[in-house]
């Protein structure tokens, strides 16, 4: 016999809306509280080794969206090439990670930061000395297991949801 | 219970005399339009902060929760942004049609307090009518609702408006007949008399009568889930589609006061009103006003919308044959006079009623489109 036609289905429902009226919401309220976010996060900027790059331009080459932009000058007395500008636009960027993937000398990193909103799309565009490793633009873990590591595990709201029920 | 009062299928004439308070005529009517509009006013922006508090942490939300303190002020900033806004006339609208409609909706909400008693005797007009006056005036907002629809000059205002007067038509009738239940057990039409009689709450009394009056209550001041005049999915927002800044603002008061008018009289007919133990009376009315209220949320966070086929259904196929039903047995039971020693025996009966009943309409009576519909 079927119940749910006389108002047991009203009445199941009207348990789970009561049970979820007493328990914690399902939210974090993001800009005071944050989750961790994945320590693998393709972040929104590149971030740039500047003494292990040898300016061999792959990065520039294998971008599908050409959104990386290399110039480099020879250096006789070194035997080297010297990198004079090196940007990144970032408004371009589609997160692929080939760049940081096909990187020989392991120069290029994403990012660990994804609050890279601007105002106009020219500050998009990344110059060298936005592209160091600082302490607020951190390194991220993709593709590098050993900088991964470094960094906070990952957080997911249903694990706070249920240490605060 | 040693209180409780057997007596109570006889209560006519157990009333007190209420007190003429606090003075001459017009002195008692400009206090309690005072206390009304500041009582509604106050109350509504409560509820809106319930009903939207309430509702977020049911669908695992928070709420409002940014201005003031636990977001208490968020009804003010909204009511403050709305009146900041520009007000908005259509060119193909009807400008006076357009611009009377919130008034004439908004004012029976008001109206509707005049009878509801605060405290025994506290009300702004004890009519020996009360109870055909509160039918009487709350279709009134109907009319306001359809200029709203009809001189805005746009299709899903019309649709809104029509569907809104379709539905009002169907359930008042239920509405009436549940509420034709109370009168008889209470022998009078006064409200406050209605509450002076209720020695047990007239839930317990005519809990199929509660039901049916909750459920076409709901739908007479469309609540989700019978909101289909503002089904926001098919007709953009009904009626109040081409309203803005003031006139918005209006509407929305209109709703949540119509949804206090309506807990209000529930809380009169069948929880006893202002009746309840240590507390002032005035904040017993307020705490069953609230709880009511709290049931709407509740109902209206649960169930989805229903069909406008599913509406008209079951306002002429369960409710309105349900409240005959009710009528039926409740004017057996007030002819028979129940034997006053077995007062609660009667309540019990009447429960057991109610589910039986409720059974076995829906399972052999109650068809969709002649049975080709699932319910």
């Amino acid at each position: 016999m079927k119940l749910e036609r006389y108002g047991i289905g009203i009445a199941k429902g009207l348990t789970v809306t009561i049970k979820h009226l007493l328990r914690h919401p399902t939210v974090s309220q993001y800009p005071e509280q944050r989750l961790n976010i994945s320590r693998r996060f393709r972040g929104n900027e590149l971030i740039w080794n500047q003494e292990k790059c040898t300016g061999c331009g792959t990065c520039a080459k294998t971008c599908p969206q050409g959104a990386i932009e290399i110039v480099t000058s020879t250096d006789a007395a070194e035997n080297k090439y010297v990198v004079e500008k090196y940007e990144a636009d970032t408004g371009y960027c589609i997160q692929c990670g080939l760049c940081v993937e096909s990187c020989p000398y392991q120069a290029l990193y994403f990012s660990h930061n994804f609050e890279c909103a601007k105002y106009r799309r020219s500050e998009l565009v990344q110059g060298k000395e936005k592209m160091l490793d600082t302490p607020e633009r951190k390194v991220s873990g993709y593709f590098y297991p050993d900088k991964a590591e470094k960094l906070p595990e990952q957080t997911l709201l249903i694990e706070k949801i249920t240490e605060k029920r | 219970m040693a209180t409780f009062d057997f007596n109570i299928y006889n209560l006519v004439n157990s009333q007190a005399v209420p007190p003429d308070w606090p003075g001459g005529f017009w002195w008692h009517w400009l206090f309690f339009t005072v206390v009304i509009i500041g009582f509604v006013l106050t109350l509504v922006m409560g509820v809106i902060y319930i009903e939207r508090r309430g509702m977020g942490r049911m669908q695992s939300r928070l709420g409002p929760n940014r201005t003031g303190p636990f977001g208490l002020l968020q009804p003010v900033a909204d009511a403050v942004k709305v009146l900041l806004k520009e007000n908005i006339v259509p060119t193909a609208a009807d400008k006076l049609v357009h611009w009377l409609a919130p008034v004439i909706a908004f004012a029976p909400a008001l109206m509707l307090f005049a009878v509801i008693p605060f405290e025994n005797g506290a009300l702004l007009a004890d009519l020996n009518i009360g109870i055909l006056y509160v039918v009487a005036i709350s279709s009134v907002s109907t009319v306001g609702i359809f200029m709203a629809g009809w001189g805005s000059s746009n299709k899903y205002s019309l649709l809104g408006a029509m569907r809104n007067v379709a539905a009002i038509v169907s359930y008042e009738i239920p509405m009436v007949l549940a509420i034709v239940g109370v009168v008889l057990i209470a022998g009078s039409l006064s409200l406050n008399q209605i509450v002076m009689a209720q020695n047990v709450p007239f839930v317990l009394l005519q809990p199929l009568g509660f039901l049916l009056f909750f459920a076409a209550g709901c739908a007479e001041i469309n609540r989700s889930p019978f909101d289909l005049m503002e089904a926001d999915s098919e007709i953009v927002a009904g009626f109040h589609t081409e309203y803005s800044g003031m006139k918005f603002a209006m509407f929305y008061l209109v709703e949540y006061a119509e949804a206090v008018a309506i807990s209000a009289i529930i809380a009169t007919l069948f929880l006893g009103g202002w009746k309840g133990p240590i507390l002032p009376p005035w904040l017993w009315f307020i705490i069953k006003i609230i709880l009511v209220f709290f049931a709407m949320v509740w109902t209206r966070t649960t169930l989805p919308r229903i069909r406008i086929d599913q509406l008209m259904a079951f306002a002429w196929k369960f409710l309105f044959p349900m409240s005959l039903l009710n009528l039926f047995i409740t004017a057996l039971q007030v002819l028979a006079g129940w034997p006053t020693e077995l007062a609660w025996v009667m309540v019990i009966v009447n429960i057991a009623v109610m589910v039986v009943m409720v059974f076995i309409w829906s399972k052999f009576f109650f068809r969709l489109g002649g049975g080709r519909l699932e319910a």
